[in-house]
């Protein structure tokens, strides 16, 4: 598991309400888990240098 | 037997539908219980059409290229009287389907009999077809052992022999990684080229959807056959129809590769092996570096648990109870990545697709593993891998999910490994290029090198 300087509990404490989500307890292990994965996933792309001029492809025809 | 000498049985009349249909459901009837493949066997409906298919045939009007043919679909493509449930039992609880989805429709209007819906993960979120609600579908090859996932129910119907054809998605892998546990062969068309309308979508910014089949000629027909435009379909291109199929075997130089690096030494060493006996067959010797797969995974994971989650934010707020437990804790999870990390990764996304259009500047089609190992026992939570023990599920699909961010067209094809269970090789062409992959899948076919090949 990757070291991360976030505190996945308090995140999920702050952040769930702001969803409309309740964590119930007996989930909570396994989606701590899972949030710490994704973070570490993450880092590899939020620490890789993205000129401006690297911008998203949506598909939107008005 | 293939799609194509079936439909060429009914159409000289040397076999009713009928007939093909009652065996195909006595198949079912056999071996269903013990795969778990099909939720849903649409016996009386299937009866009807082929009754309908053999009085159009007596009466002399046309029947399709696929008459009489059964196929079945993972049970996120719309059925006309059928509840969509992906998988789930939030789902189940929703009305039948109004109407086919165009997938559907376009295969039925080919003549082909719909058998049935297939089991999956809960909505399309896994690797392994291992339902909590619904059981795991067991691999025709070793039924200890997953048939591979998020499709694994239309992979192990074909792979079992049951039906010649079915359909499955693809968001990071789901069609290519249970073909390769089946020992069949699946195609994940380029993003954008076939209508997902009226399939239950799981990620809409990487879904794709696409056949299974154990020949590469019913493959290639089964896909030239859902192609065309779907205005109602925001992503679908609507590019004309590029037929493949009548050109399988036409020479043309296509220049192939083998991808190096990550995609030949992440795996265990029967993935690489079975690259290798390919690439030797067909005197490939080139190798091309495809860029950064760790990050184009990293992004592909990111979008998947973000959107993914997105789609069921609604249900998660109250009833996540009520998901599988397989699936419920990643789209919690998913539920509260932060925008700023989609956003990223959304922005990688169009770089990696120009990365990887220079990689191919100079070969046509490249080679790499399907899956990092054969099928993983059902149940089965770690694996090894060159020397390292990691979480098997997400790891399944170490090797396609960097390739479907981009939407490549790719073909599994499936091979013996070492050790007995099937493998696939990734035939990756550039995008639109299908005819490419399935050409290249052919040449394979001929070598002899495939699992369980159909006579033609």
């Amino acid at each position: 598991m990757h070291k991360l300087s976030f505190d996945a509990d308090a995140f999920i404490d702050a952040a769930a309400p702001l969803l409309g989500l309740t964590i119930d307890p007996a989930h909570r292990p396994g989606v701590v888990q899972n949030l710490e994965r994704i973070a570490g996933i993450a880092r590899l792309l939020m620490d890789e240098p993205m000129p401006p001029e690297d911008q998203p492809a949506p598909v939107f025809e008005p | 037997m293939s799609a194509r000498a079936i439909a060429e049985q009914v159409r000289s009349g040397a076999r009713t539908a009928r007939r093909v249909i009652d065996d195909c459901l006595a198949r079912i009837e056999a071996k269903n219980e013990r795969l778990n493949a099909f939720s849903d066997v649409l016996a009386e409906a299937a009866r009807v059409e082929a009754d309908a298919i053999d009085r159009r045939l007596a009466a002399g009007e046309a029947a399709g290229p696929l008459a009489g043919v059964p196929f079945a679909v993972k049970n996120l493509f719309d059925v006309a009287g059928l509840v969509t449930r992906a998988g789930s039992i939030i789902e189940a609880e929703g009305p039948p389907a109004a109407a086919d989805a165009p997938v559907v429709a376009r295969l039925r209007a080919a003549g082909a009999i719909l058998v049935g819906a297939t089991n999956m993960d809960e909505y399309a979120y896994g690797f392994t077809s291992e339902n909590t609600h619904y059981g795991p579908v067991r691999n025709p090859r070793d039924e200890k052992r997953v048939a591979g996932g998020s499709s694994g129910g239309s992979a192990a119907a074909v792979g079992a022999g049951l039906v010649p054809l079915a359909l499955g998605s693809d968001t990071n892998g789901s069609i290519r990684v249970p073909a390769a546990f089946c020992g069949i062969l699946g195609l994940k068309p380029t993003y954008g080229r076939l209508s997902r309308r009226g399939a239950f979508l799981f990620v809409p910014s990487l879904d794709h959807v696409g056949p299974f089949a154990r020949s590469v000629a019913d493959l290639a027909l089964c896909y030239d056959l859902m192609q065309g435009p779907d205005a109602a379909d925001p992503v679908c291109r609507g590019r004309p129809v590029e037929p493949t199929h009548d050109a399988l075997d036409d020479g043309d130089e296509i220049r192939i590769a083998v991808a190096d690096g990550y995609y030949a030494q992440s795996g265990a060493p029967e993935a690489h092996a079975a690259v290798a006996r390919v690439a030797e067959a067909l005197s490939i010797e080139r190798r091309v570096s495809l860029p950064e797969p760790e990050k184009a995974r990293a992004a592909a994971f990111v979008i998947t648990a973000s959107e993914g989650a997105g789609q069921h934010l609604d249900n998660l707020r109250i009833r996540a109870g009520d998901f599988d437990p397989m699936t419920r804790d990643r789209f919690l999870a998913g539920a509260l990545v932060p925008a700023a990390w989609v956003l990223r990764a959304q922005r990688f996304r169009r770089r990696y697709r120009d990365a990887v259009a220079a990689a191919f500047q100079d070969v046509d089609v490249v080679l790499a593993p399907t899956t990092p190992v054969p099928a993983p026992e059902i149940g089965q939570e770690t694996m090894l891998l060159n020397g390292v023990e990691m979480p098997s599920r997400p790891n399944l699909g170490l090797f396609t999910q960097p390739l479907s961010l981009i939407g490549l067209p790719i073909v599994s094809v499936p091979v013996m490994g070492e050790g007995g269970l099937p493998l696939g090789v990734q035939v990756i062409a550039r995008p639109w290029r299908e005819d490419h992959a399935l050409k290249v899948a052919r040449a394979i076919e001929r070598a002899g090198l495939t699992i369980a090949p159909e006579r033609p």
